[in-house]
């Protein structure tokens, strides 16, 4: 029994083309995994894979040393997937939106940890207005805000550094370092290093 | 940081339930599209047949149901379509609570948000067609039976559909044959009152097509979903 996720064998097809084949890969706790390759490479195919939302054209995923597809509830629970898409509802509010995805999630805080979770992430007097109305980089945040609520242990996020500001990096990064301190997993694509401290196990994966 | 409390799969379902009601009620115009359709579609065969009471009679139970058939695959588009262009349905289909259950949830809310609306003006609708009150009344009766099993029927087309181009065409291509059966006793049970008979079969028969339908039709459709997002 193995901790963590682990990848066996994975290959991936999309269409005609084969993009990624063969790969073998163990994420033990307290690390992070860099997904880097360019564009069309497979990055948000392998991220959806790890998730359970692809299946894979051959191997398998393991979380806790068990196929995903047989604790499929149990993982979901401990997994927090942001994609490409915010995944912001424009006609309700950051809190609103907070809300439901951290009550899909399994938590229920109340009103005041979210919006003290949507200050930290720089949304302060934004709470309440249309998801509509915030930028790119707003968005992104009022997504991240749910990081610190829930209790995830595997963070899986596709390019959570675009359009972030200079100031919500460094919030992301500390956020980041300190779940892998207590014990969490993250894998993250990003075309930028990330500059986490030297004592965090960074694995990197070039598709 | 205290850990937040914890919530189980109802609290999950409610949040769902209520996210996609406020969200239809923030969207007024998307939502009163389907029942705007509905009103005048009916109302225009009253002013197409003229005034022949005898005839209108006649095809009026017909009419409404047909009307509140295309209404409702009018509005059943709508039922994933947003939710996967932001991506929130991804996030449904990442969640413990099981999809067949947020599905439910979701189709619970989209019917009180469209299929709800049409049943409640129905009545008035039946005073175009000189229908009688007791006529109105099972007509009201009946769709309230049957709208809900359009929507769950609507559901698995909605999820088969989600992400392609040209959807609501061929969601009602895929739906509407399935939904005969609903018309068929829907309106029936409005005529076999206008020919003075009971009613009973065909409410029993719209209750035995909606129970299966309540547990099949999510199963179906969160299947369809988990298919359409890889």
């Amino acid at each position: 029994m193995s901790d963590g996720l682990e990848l066996r064998g994975l290959a991936c097809v999309r269409g005609r083309r084969r993009l990624f084949r063969d790969l073998n890969l163990r994420l033990p706790p307290g690390q992070l995994l860099r997904v880097i390759g360019p564009n069309g490479a497979g990055k948000t195919s392998l991220l959806r894979m790890l998730c359970g939302l692809l299946a894979p054209a051959q191997g398998q995923v393991l979380w806790q040393g068990q196929p995903l597809q047989r604790v499929r509830e149990e993982f979901h629970r401990q997994l927090i997937y942001l994609g490409h898409a915010a995944a912001l509802k424009d006609d309700l509010s950051p809190l609103e939106n907070l809300q439901v995805a951290l009550r899909l999630g399994g938590v229920a805080p109340d009103d005041a940890a979210a919006l003290r979770a949507l200050a930290d992430a720089g949304l302060r007097g934004r709470e309440h207005v249309p998801a509509r109305t915030l930028s790119q980089g707003q968005r992104r945040r009022a997504a991240l805000a749910r990081l610190p609520l829930g209790q995830a242990r595997l963070w899986i996020l596709d390019e959570p550094f675009n359009a972030l500001d200079t100031a919500a990096n460094t919030w992301l990064l500390g956020l980041i370092e300190g779940h892998l301190q207590r014990g969490g997993l993250a894998v993250l694509t990003s075309h930028q290093p990330v500059a986490l401290a030297s004592t965090v196990v960074q694995q990197e994966l070039t598709l | 940081m205290t850990p937040a409390p914890t919530v189980g799969i109802p609290g999950a379902l409610r949040a769902v339930l209520l996210r996609d009601l406020r969200v239809a009620l923030r969207r007024r115009a998307d939502t009163g599209s389907a029942l705007v359709f509905f009103v005048i579609v009916v109302s225009l065969f009253p002013l197409g047949v003229g005034p022949q009471f005898e005839m209108l009679r006649r095809i009026g139970p017909g009419v409404v149901w047909v009307a509140a058939l295309l209404a409702s695959m009018l509005a059943m588009g709508r039922l994933f379509a947003d939710d996967h262009a932001d991506g929130t349905l991804e996030q449904m289909l990442l969640s413990s609570v099981p999809l067949s259950l947020l599905v439910l949830a979701k189709t619970l809310a989209h019917w009180l948000s469209s299929g709800l609306l049409l049943v409640l003006v129905s009545p008035l609708l039946a005073l175009q067609f000189d229908l009688g009150t007791d006529a109105a009344v099972v007509l009201l009766l009946s769709l309230l039976l049957g709208t809900p099993l359009l929507s769950l029927i609507g559901a698995i087309g909605a999820a088969l559909t989600v992400g392609l181009r040209g959807a609501g065409v061929l969601l009602s291509l895929l739906v509407l044959p399935l939904a005969t059966p609903v018309l068929i006793f829907g309106a029936g049970a409005v005529e076999a009152t206008q020919a003075g008979l009971g009613v009973t079969a065909h409410f029993s028969l719209l209750g035995a097509m909606l129970l299966p339908a309540l547990f099949l039709a999510p199963l179906a459709a969160a299947a369809a979903l988990r298919i359409s997002l890889e």
